[in-house]
């Protein structure tokens, strides 16, 4: 009953984004692609529905988190075998006189 | 000469370690290219160690091994070396980086047969997962259609940086993103492991906006409900 009127006040309200719209819809929210009336309608949904907002806060809370991995960690041969490439390069970039050497004023 | 392009000198950064060349770089890209360009074995040393991870890991999502994408990494690197002398600074370092990451990584997955270009036959163009993945998470008839099957709740018990201090948590997101399909891993991978703007992987991908969008709210979705027992309030 209280669910219902809840349902068709934010219907009213809210321009009729729905629950499933809102979980829809979250990304192209979060990534700033919305229009404003867009934005509107789905904050105010937002203000409404307490699973809506933990679904965003989940969402925002998911991408933070993935933010925070850490580094795929590099084994120590290769950043060795770079190191040596590396120098290999400069030898050859060196012994051409470019682009190593290109500082000076042609 | 070019003596003062490079404000800080090269034994700084080993002094201050690899953390804050980050910042640095932010600061003077165009100092750390020129160095580049010069050959400063430190400042390659040091950038170097700074992307490769990032490198690793983007590299896995096209490519069947660790070890091919290890070797993947070192080409990309080879890469940067032959193409830094005409690196005009016209996008960031770090796009550049993984746009080269990307194609040599392409043909090393068409050898390994493992990638296939968008677009193509048999290639999950758009990562379709069926109708809507949003299925699940809602009654879907009878009285309650449309509303949550099983409400959100908060997940306010801990930062992400705590959760990820638990191993298992952090296996599950890692084998989350791992077991997504290809194009879905690399986008959230760039978007949000790496912070890479949503214009720049469009370049880097050679995808669309909305193709962008798309891929990567697949694989939000489906990193979020592995998250989710990890999270939740209570339990564990
Ligand atoms: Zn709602």
């Amino acid at each position: 009953m209280e669910k219902n009127f809840k349902q068709q006040l934010m219907g009213y309200m809210a321009g009729n984004f729905t629950c499933k719209e809102v979980a829809q819809l979250i990304t192209e929210y979060l990534e700033g692609s919305f229009s404003l009336s867009q934005r509107v309608r789905f904050q105010m949904h937002i203000g409404l529905c307490l699973a809506c907002r933990n679904y965003l806060r989940q969402m925002k809370y998911t991408v933070a988190t993935l933010g925070q991995l850490p580094a795929e960690p590099v084994p120590p041969e290769v950043k060795e075998a770079l190191m040596n490439r590396f120098r290999t390069w400069k030898k050859e970039q060196s012994s051409q006189g470019s682009p190593a050497d290109s500082q000076k004023p042609s | 000469m070019s003596l003062f392009l490079w404000p800080w000198p090269s034994s700084l950064f080993v002094a201050l370690g690899v953390p804050t060349l980050h910042d640095t770089i932010q600061l003077d890209e165009a100092g750390m290219v020129q160095a580049l360009q010069r050959g400063d074995e430190s400042v390659f040393s040091a950038v170097m160690e700074e992307y490769s991870g990032s490198l690793l890991r983007l590299a896995m999502s096209f490519v069947p091994s660790r070890a091919v994408a290890e070797e993947v990494v070192q080409e990309t690197w080879m890469g940067v070396l032959e193409g830094i002398g005409r690196f005009e600074g016209r996008s960031s370092f770090k796009t550049w980086l993984f746009r080269i990451l990307t194609n040599r990584a392409k043909t090393r997955g068409i050898r390994e047969k493992r990638y296939v270009p968008f677009g193509l036959p048999g290639s999950d163009s758009d990562g379709d997962d069926g109708p809507s993945l949003e299925d699940s998470l809602f009654v879907p008839e009878g009285s309650g259609e449309g509303h949550w099957a099983d409400p959100p709740q908060g997940w306010e018990a801990d930062t992400p940086e705590r959760a990820l201090l638990s191993k298992e948590c952090r296996l599950a997101i890692e084998e989350a993103i791992s077991g997504l399909p290809d194009n879905q891993r690399q986008v959230i991978t760039l978007r949000d492991v790496e912070g890479v703007s949503a214009e720049e992987i469009c370049n880097i991908l050679s995808i669309s906006e909305t193709n962008q969008r798309v891929l990567l709210h697949r694989a939000r979705t489906k990193v979020r409900r592995v998250l989710d027992p990890y999270v939740r309030g209570g339990k564990k």
